[in-house]
């Protein structure tokens, strides 16, 4: 095969496969989550339910695409599709074997951090088009929210930058031969996964969206697709921050015994259900909590890893 | 520190309710249990022998909160009143049961019936002979003309069941 069919292919398999399975998992979540509640979920459209996904797709798009008379119209319809976009240039980057992966780029981490980050100007534009107060509302909090999530996530990483020694994720994953980088950098990895679910705007975080406040936050005044789009965008989110913690600290596609992409899928998987079962169990903390957690509690404690890592690496490098 | 230990107990309580028996039940597959009692749709019953019991009283209508009840009463040749229509629109029914607490025969009943939906409304105005089942419902053995002290065809005053023969009033013996 030439090179640029098999690029063509990845590009194509990845998209694919990534759109599929952000519409899947909302099935997935109302099954878990039902499973978890004593519940069935949807269960009656086709085997297991599965064609409910098809059935909400149809319904989504059979509505009626409207935009509020008072919303700013150009935002308003670019807002959705923002989200979706930069999730989806974020999985450019994401090493799911060797051999598959659409761009193996040497600033990979970074290039991840940014997409991941530009995800707040969806909904900040959003909350802003919308011209509605609730909707203002939680683009402010999403704002506020990604701002300072973003920093703990970044410092999060920097920990297995510096172990790695770079900031190309395929290098990260191959660094982990000799063992997972969830064991010495635990506490990057507890502060990954909150910030990843801040991140998303995921149900303990999901403050900008909040429906006990704000009716639906940010996406107040959307409906159809428009709606339908930044649900896929925050489900490609959750699959990329489940891709990313598995990348960086679950050892990416190393494993024995079943070949390298069912290893990256089956624990991508994993934290996928775990991101659920974290929407099914826990409450959403109130705003100024959610601050509080994040400057008092994870910014030290970041920085303290990030100091004992650097520490730790640079006595490993000094000569005896 | 205790909010972190917090989180993680309850999911890991809320994991191991994927154990646990769903609380859901299955409905058109699987029934549930509905008590007797219930008030679901509404009969007309027989009595024993197979009569109507229904003697177009009207205070089933009157009971009606929601005027859902329609009928008219008539008399056969013996003297057994009985209703000439009996029409009950179910589209407004409220199923409260003020109509089987006020019938004095114990002909009107709820029945734990409740799956009559229909795509056309006026599919849901039962006549008479929708509503009449066959046998006595809820009171098996109940005739209201033998107990009651009414003269009918075959069963003058003082033959119903528990009843003394008429005194006469004009006489001396007590």
């Amino acid at each position: 095969m030439s090179e640029s069919a098999h690029a063509w292919l990845n590009i194509a398999g990845i998209l694919f496969a990534v759109l599929a399975l952000s519409a899947l998992l909302i099935w997935l979540e109302r099954r878990l989550i039902g499973l978890w509640q004593d519940r069935y979920g949807p269960n009656r459209v086709g085997p297991f339910g599965l064609l409910q996904v098809v059935a909400d797709m149809i319904k989504i798009f059979a509505k009626e695409d409207w935009v509020p008379p008072f919303a700013d119209k150009a935002v308003f319809v670019l807002a959705p599709a923002v989200i979706v976009l930069v999730t989806l240039m974020a999985f450019a980057v994401v090493p799911i074997a060797p051999g598959i992966g659409v761009a193996d780029m040497n600033i990979g981490l970074l290039f991840f951090l940014a997409m991941s980050s530009l995800s707040v100007y969806s909904v900040v534009l959003a909350g802003w088009a919308s011209n509605n107060k609730y909707a203002l509302l939680g683009g402010m909090r999403a704002a506020a929210q990604m701002l300072s999530y973003e920093v703990f996530m970044g410092l999060s990483l920097m920990g297995i930058v510096m172990l790695a020694g770079s900031f190309n994720l395929r290098e990260v994953v191959e660094s982990q031969r000799d063992g997972w980088y969830v064991v010495p950098q635990f506490i990057g990895f507890v502060v990954f996964v909150i910030a990843g679910i801040a991140e998303t705007r995921r149900l303990p975080f999901d403050l900008p969206e909040a429906e006990a406040e704000l009716v639906a936050g940010f996406h107040t005044e959307y409906s159809g697709l428009k709606f339908g789009l930044f649900f896929v965008g925050e489900y490609i989110g959750l699959i990329l921050i489940s891709a990313m913690i598995v990348t960086l600290f679950f050892g990416g596609w190393l494993g024995d015994g079943l070949p390298p992409l069912a290893w990256f899928c089956l624990k991508t998987f994993a934290f996928i259900c775990f991101f659920i079962l974290l929407r099914a169990a826990l409450p959403r903390p109130r705003y100024d909590q959610l601050m509080d957690y994040g400057w008092k509690a994870m910014l030290p404690l970041v920085l303290l890893n990030l100091a004992v890592t650097g520490a730790v690496v640079l006595a490993g490098r000094m000569p005896p | 520190m205790n909010a972190i230990l917090n989180s993680l107990r309850t999911m890991g309580l809320i994991f191991l309710h994927a154990f646990r028996k769903r609380a859901t039940i299955l409905y058109p597959e699987k029934k549930p249990y509905i008590p007797p009692r219930w008030r679901g749709r509404i009969v007309l019953t027989r009595d024993p022998d197979g009569g109507e019991r229904c003697v177009a009283c009207y205070l089933c209508a009157v009971a009606c909160p929601v005027d859902c009840i329609a009928l008219q009463a008539t008399e056969d040749g013996q003297g057994r009143r009985y209703p000439e229509f009996f029409r009950i629109n179910f589209s407004r029914c409220i199923f409260c049961g003020y109509c089987e607490e006020a019938c004095p025969t114990y002909a009107i009943q709820l029945t734990p019936d409740f799956e009559m939906c229909e795509y056309d409304r006026r599919a849901l105005v039962y006549e008479k002979e929708d509503l009449l089942i066959a046998g006595p419902g809820k009171h098996p053995g109940y005739n209201f003309y033998r107990v009651a002290g009414l003269a009918i065809a075959g069963k003058d005053k003082g033959e119903a069941e528990n009843e003394a023969p008429p005194v006469d009033v004009r006489g001396l013996m007590p």
